[in-house]
Parts: C-alpha cells; structure tokens; sequence
C-alpha cells in the first residue's frame, strides 16, 4: 500500500514573520497587548489635551499661541540677532535660544579641552600634577553648580572696578564689572573679497597637504609644503586688501556716560555662567576620560613605548583613539548635562531660554502650558541633536578602527 | 528651584486636573468652604519686601500685604494667625493662584488690564497705590531720570517695573542696558556691587529695598514717577463669594478708618454704638457679615486682628515704620487721598 507521505507543509513564511516582528515571542498576544497599550496611551493623552483645555476654559485662562505675535515690550542685555523692545514674543524666543546655545557650544569646547587636560594630568606620573588634577576633580564636582555660578559672579567678577576706572589693556580692550569692551569691528568693501581669498588659500593649503601625504605614503617622497603655505594664507589676503581696499576697521570702544559706548561687550552674566559650567563639566569629563584611558589595555602604552614614541605621541596616536570608544556616551551625557544646566542662568540674570522665555515671557503672558510644552520641546531637540552629532561621530570612531 | 517646581506644579495641574481647584469646583466645594476645612487661608506673599510682607527674625510675617491677609482669616477663623504664607517670586506668583496652591495673592502687584484678563484671576481692590521710580548711587550726583541715557539697570523680571522700564527709555529716547534677576535678594545685590548704575521698581519697595542696603545714607530716589501701580489682591476666577468677601476685607478696613473706628476702641465702640451707619459696620444691626458668607462681628473681627487701614498703614509703611512713607494718595478720600471704600449697607 502506498502510503503518500505528505511532506509537511511549512507555515506561511510571511505571517510568521509578520506575528514576529509586531509581537515578538509572545506571538500574537504580544501583538493585542501592544495594539492596547498604544490605545491607552492615546486615550490618557486626549483626555489630559482636552482635561486642560477645558480647565482654562472655565477658569478663563488665556490659551492657544497667539501670544507669540504680541509685542514683547520687554529688554534683554544679549541678543545675537537685532533685538528691541518692539520686537515679538516669538523674536525673544529666538534670542533666547541663540543665547543658550551659545553658553552651550563654548561652554562645551571649554569643557573638553580642560576636561582633557585634568584627565591626563591625574594619570600623570608626575606626583604633583596628579594630585593638582585629582584636588581639582574633587573640589570642583562636590559643590553645587549653582553655588559655583554665584560664586564667579558675585564673588569673582563683581569685584572688578567700575567702568571709569577700567583695568586696560592697550587702550583697546577694557575689562570692569559691566564685562569686557573690546573693538568692534566693522565690515569694508574688501571684506567679501578678503573673505573668499581666506578660504582659496585654506582649501589650497588642504590640498597641498594631502597631495605631499599621498608623495609620503606612496612613493616615500618628502616635499615641504611650508613656503608654499605661508606664501598662501598670507599671499592670497594681502593681495585681496590690496585690491579690493582694507576689509575692516575696528570701532574703539569709548567711556561716555555710564558706559562705553561703541566696540563690543562681553557681559559678566556671560563669563560666569560659562566659566562656572565648563569648570564644572570638565570635572566630570576628566573622570569620564581617565576611565577611558584605564580601559585600554596597559599593553597598547607599553607597546608604544617599544617603538619608541614618547609618552604623549603614545597617548595620542595609540590610547586615546582605541579610548574614545568608551569615553563618547558618558561624554555626551556631561555635554547633555551643560546645556540642560546651562538654564541655571536665570540665577544671575543670563538672558537664555529659560529665562527669558520660560521666565518672563511666561509671567507676562500666564500662559505656562503652552511655553512650557515649546520649552521642553526645544531642550529635547537640542539634546536629541546633540546625541545624534556624537553618535555619528561614534559611529566614525568605530568604521575606522575596523571594529 | 522653588521656581521651576512651581512652574512644573503649573503645567501639571494644567494638563491634569488642575488639582485642589477642579477637584474642589467637580465636588461642588467654594474656595470659602475649602479654606474652612483647611483651617487655613493660604496666601501668596512676597519673598521679603519689608512694610509689605516680611518675616520678622522670629519668622512672624508682617506688612500691609500680610495684614490682608490676616484681616481675611480674621473674618474667618477670627483668628489672624490662622495664615499659611507662601513666599513667591515675581515671576511664579500667577501660576502658584492658577493651579490652587494659594487662595489669595496677596504680594506688591500692580493691576493691569491683561492681569485682570488673561491670567484666570481678578483682582479685588487697591491696597496701596504706587508709582515706579528710580534708585541710584548718591555718587554719581545724578538728579533725575532723564539723565540716565546709556545706565545699566536692574530689574526684577516679571514684573511690570521691566516693561514700564523700556517704554520711558524708548519714548525719551535713551539708550540702557537691563539686567533681569529672577528675585529682589539678587537684584539688589547686583545694584549693590556695582553691576548697574540704577535699581528700579515701585517706589515704595525701593524704599523698602534701600534700608537692605549696606548703607542706605549713599543711595537716593531720584524724584521722577514714571508709571501708577496700584497694588492689590487677587483671587481666581470663578468663585464671586471668595471674591466679594476678600474685595470686602479691604474696603471694611477703610470705612472702619473712616469711621474712627480703632484696634483700642472697637470693642468698646461694639458695644455702645448708636448711629445707624457705625450700627451696621460693627454688626450689631443687619446681617452684612452673613451676606458675605461670614459672621456679623466680621468688622470687629478684621479691626480686632489688624486695625484699620490708617493703622495698618502706619505700622507698617508709614510714620509709625522703618520706611515712613508719607501716605500721599493713599490718605482716605475725604482728607485729600483716593482711597474711597463703598458703604457697607
Ligand atoms: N508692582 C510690580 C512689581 C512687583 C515686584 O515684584 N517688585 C519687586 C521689587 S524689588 C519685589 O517686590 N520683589 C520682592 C520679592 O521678589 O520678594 C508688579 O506687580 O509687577
């Protein structure tokens, strides 16, 4: 009797992928269960929309965005962008948020560069560097931040003289408690053209480099290209100015009244806020390093030594590089930190988001849902872009290491 | 921090429930009753404005702000200490009314249209009427405002001191620089080493401000008046009896000025009063006090606790203060002021 065996027929491939990528083990029930958790969510979110909607309705609280086109009326003592009185509630979000993001970014590139610097000194086999960077790492991350923002303001930059009696710095440059005055300088004609003779001689110097690393790499030529690029950066600009008439002139500040009046001004708000966060990130940046560093294996240092590179082109070439793999998600969470507490500012009267958005600007309107919503939003974007940037460099780090 | 909390506090009664108030409002419960099964009145204040609401070194709030406040509970629990105070900063006292955590503001703020409106509150009256004026260093032998083209100034933020600030400089054509500190400690401390060449607020809290200084002898208040702030209380919308009875507060202690009736006096004036008018005020003919949701006596009760509005006045801003402000517009109507309180009939 022939018995057909039947081979068995394999399930539907495409289901089975599909019940597997929506519910995982659970199978479909872990699909139903997620399909009911994103409809709860759903449903809790419109009822809290609505819920507050309501809310301001009946207790008649002004709501909706409108308020974003209504005149300001208020001042700000930094704006990147032309900033008056007149201007719009939307305008000073704006100056807020280039305000914050200016502490940030300088204070982040202060941050590292010290941050660094303290890492590498407290692995120094020098004794006394170790315990200079070691004190600081201690003294500097055990206070609180904020105490540390008054201290460089009112204890530190507030003892500088008053405008009349400026410290000067070659008649230029003017350093009293309303900040630093320096020279403003002012565009010409022969700005655009100097400009563009800048960035030839750059890309031509670029180019030169990497055309006397290929003659090394390949055919073990060595060319110097240091005349070449002296003759370049300095050439190309001179002969622009040359033609085309001086780029710019500085504007020299000058006491009138209270004040200086013309040149640029750093305000103190400014120097102490960054000062006070870029000390206090890099103590943690130091820590996040040297736990970098140790993670690499003691060999690679010796390594190094055996090919006889000096301590520093060893640390450089061989352990930072294979460190940095470590150090870059701590790293981005100290750089996440700054920027979340560079909202701190509002303590010594910084002009940033928080403060002049989510301050004042929330206090004039009473509109606290709607500007806090756009507050977080905006910090959750930087943050998010922040992290983006450094997983792409990660992401680098990684491809070139072969890893 | 206390400011972010208040902020974050806002937002989630906002989104949620808007906590005490829609919870109270959904059971059907006045603020009236809220407070009376509290056993509290809670009231917002400033965060130290001496004359106006300033705790003492024994850590008793006192001040004109404060004396509402206790006048309200006085009606009440006819006990003025039965007051929970909440210090605020310019800038989070709106929010700390909107979500319920105080059921009177009670704190140096200035009426204004867009205040009345658009922040869910009204306000009940004019406890003190003010202007906004300018404090310098005697040292710069500046005489009035108009000479202070290109001066740095200090302000607190949230407040309209900042706006009133940039339209007299904008609409006499002067160029300054403001620096906006969060509270009055911070601002006047950034005066006070030499930030800014000017500190601005209401004149009576510059006033207030200047005795905190180190030496008060070197700072002056130039004489120009830039702007009216008349200051007041603020309840929520939304609940007219909580805001007739704290409107009441204000005006009982003023007819009781009017009517010569004293913290010494007013019991024994209780007890023999006569005259219709003085009758009705003290209680013992109609039932004003009941219209109000509270006691007949109510009148006794606020002058009892705080005395009448000349002798809060004095005691605490005026002649009988560290700050002795002269009463100026704020004397009664009928001996040269604008205070001007409704009958109580
Ligand atoms: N009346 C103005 C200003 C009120 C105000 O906050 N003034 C400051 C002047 S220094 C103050 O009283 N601060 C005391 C504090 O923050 O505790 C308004 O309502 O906006």
């Amino acid at each position: 009797m022939a018995m057909a065996v039947e081979p068995r027929k394999p399930p539907p491939q495409f289901l089975f992928k599909l019940r597997r990528a929506l519910g995982g083990k659970a199978g479909w029930g872990g699909l139903a269960l997620q399909v009911l958790f994103v409809a709860a969510l759903a449903w809790i979110s419109y009822e809290i929309v609505s819920n507050a909607r309501g809310n301001l309705e009946t207790q008649r609280i002004a709501s909706g965005f409108g308020f974003m086109s209504h005149t300001a009326g208020f001042g700000v003592s930094q704006s990147l962008i032309p900033y008056s009185e007149t201007d719009t509630y939307t305008r000073v979000f704006f100056v807020g948020l280039l305000n914050t993001l200016l502490v940030a970014a300088v204070g982040i590139f202060f941050a590292t560069i010290i941050g660094f610097i303290v890492a590498l000194g407290r692995l120094s086999p020098n004794w006394l560097v170790s315990r200079i960077s070691g004190g600081y790492v201690e003294l500097v991350r055990n206070q609180p931040l904020l105490f540390q923002i008054l201290f460089w303001y009112l204890a530190v930059l507030s003892t500088l003289p008053n405008p009349r009696q400026s410290v000067s710095i070659f008649g230029s440059f003017f350093l009293n408690n309303r900040g630093l005055v320096v020279p403003r300088p002012v565009g010409h004609e022969g700005l655009i053209p100097f400009a563009i003779a800048v960035v030839v001689a750059i890309v031509g110097c670029l180019l030169l480099r990497s055309y006397s690393r290929h003659a090394l790499f390949q055919n073990g030529r060595r060319i110097v290209i240091w005349p070449y690029v002296l003759g370049l950066l300095i050439g190309l600009p001179l002969i622009a100015t040359l033609v085309f008439g001086v780029p710019v002139t500085f504007e020299m500040p000058v006491l009138k009244g209270f004040n200086f009046s013309g040149g640029s001004r750093v305000i103190p708000e400014f120097v102490a806020l960054t000062l006070a966060l870029s000390t206090y990130t890099a103590a943690f940046i130091a820590e996040v390093v040297r736990a970098g560093i140790l993670s690499v294996h003691k060999g690679q240092m010796e390594a190094g030594a055996s090919l006889g590179l000096s301590r520093g082109s060893t640390l450089r070439l061989i352990v930072v590089p294979q460190a940095m793999r470590v150090i870059l998600p701590p790293l981005t969470n100290q750089y996440l930190n700054l920027t979340k507490n560079s909202s701190l500012a509002v303590g010594i009267g910084y002009p940033d988001l928080f403060s002049v958005f989510a301050g004042t600007t929330l206090s004039q309107t009473g509109q606290a849902i709607e500007i806090i919503a756009i507050t977080m939003g905006v910090y959750l974007l930087i943050s998010l872009v922040t992290s983006a940037i450094m997983s792409f460099y990660g992401w680098r780090i990684g491809r070139s290491m072969g890893a | 921090m206390k400011r972010v909390l208040a902020v974050t506090f806002a937002l989630a009664a906002g989104l949620s429930l808007q906590s005490a108030v829609a919870q109270d409002a959904a059971k059907g419960k006045t603020t009236l009753e809220t407070v009376k099964a509290r056993g509290m009145l809670s009231c917002g204040v400033s965060q130290g404005l001496p004359g106006f609401s300033a705790p003492d070194d024994k850590g008793n709030w006192t001040g004109i702000d404060v004396d509402v406040c206790r006048a309200i509970a006085a009606t009440i629990f006819n006990d003025p200490t039965k007051v929970k105070f909440v210090p605020l900063s310019a800038k989070d006292r709106f929010i700390a009314l909107q979500s319920g955590e105080i059921d009177v503001l009670s704190r140096n703020t200035t009426w204004t249209l867009s205040r009345d409106t658009s922040l869910g509150a009204n306000f009940t009256g004019v406890t003190y009427y003010d202007g906004q004026g300018f404090l310098v260093k005697k040292s710069l032998k500046v005489n009035s405002a108009l000479e202070l083209n290109s001066a740095s100034v200090c302000v607190q933020t949230g407040t309209t001191t900042e706006q009133n600030l940039a339209d007299y400089f904008k609409s006499n054509k002067m160029k300054y620089e403001v620096i906006a500190f969060s509270s009055a400690d911070e601002t006047v401390k950034a005066y006070e080493s030499g930030r800014c060449d000017v500190f601005t607020s209401d004149v009576s809290q510059l006033y207030a401000e200047r005795l905190k200084l180190a030496n008060p002898a070197d700072h002056v208040v130039l004489p120009e008046v830039i702007s009216k702030e008349p200051l007041g209380p603020m309840v929520r919308h939304g609940d007219d009896q909580w805001f007739d009875l704290v409107k009441w507060t204000l005006f009982a202690m003023m007819d009781a000025e009017e009517f010569g009736i004293t913290q010494k006096n007013v019991e024994e004036m209780a007890k023999t009063a006569d005259k219709p008018e003085l009758k009705r005020v003290l209680g013992t003919d109609g039932n004003f006090g009941e219209q109000l949701g509270v006691t007949k006596d109510w009148v006794v009760r606020i002058v009892k606790a705080v005395g009448n509005y000349g002798e809060s006045f004095d005691r605490n801003v005026g002649a009988g203060s560290k700050l002795g402000i002269a009463r100026g517009l704020n004397k009664l109507w009928n001996k040269g002021g604008i205070q001007y309180a409704p009958p109580i009939r």
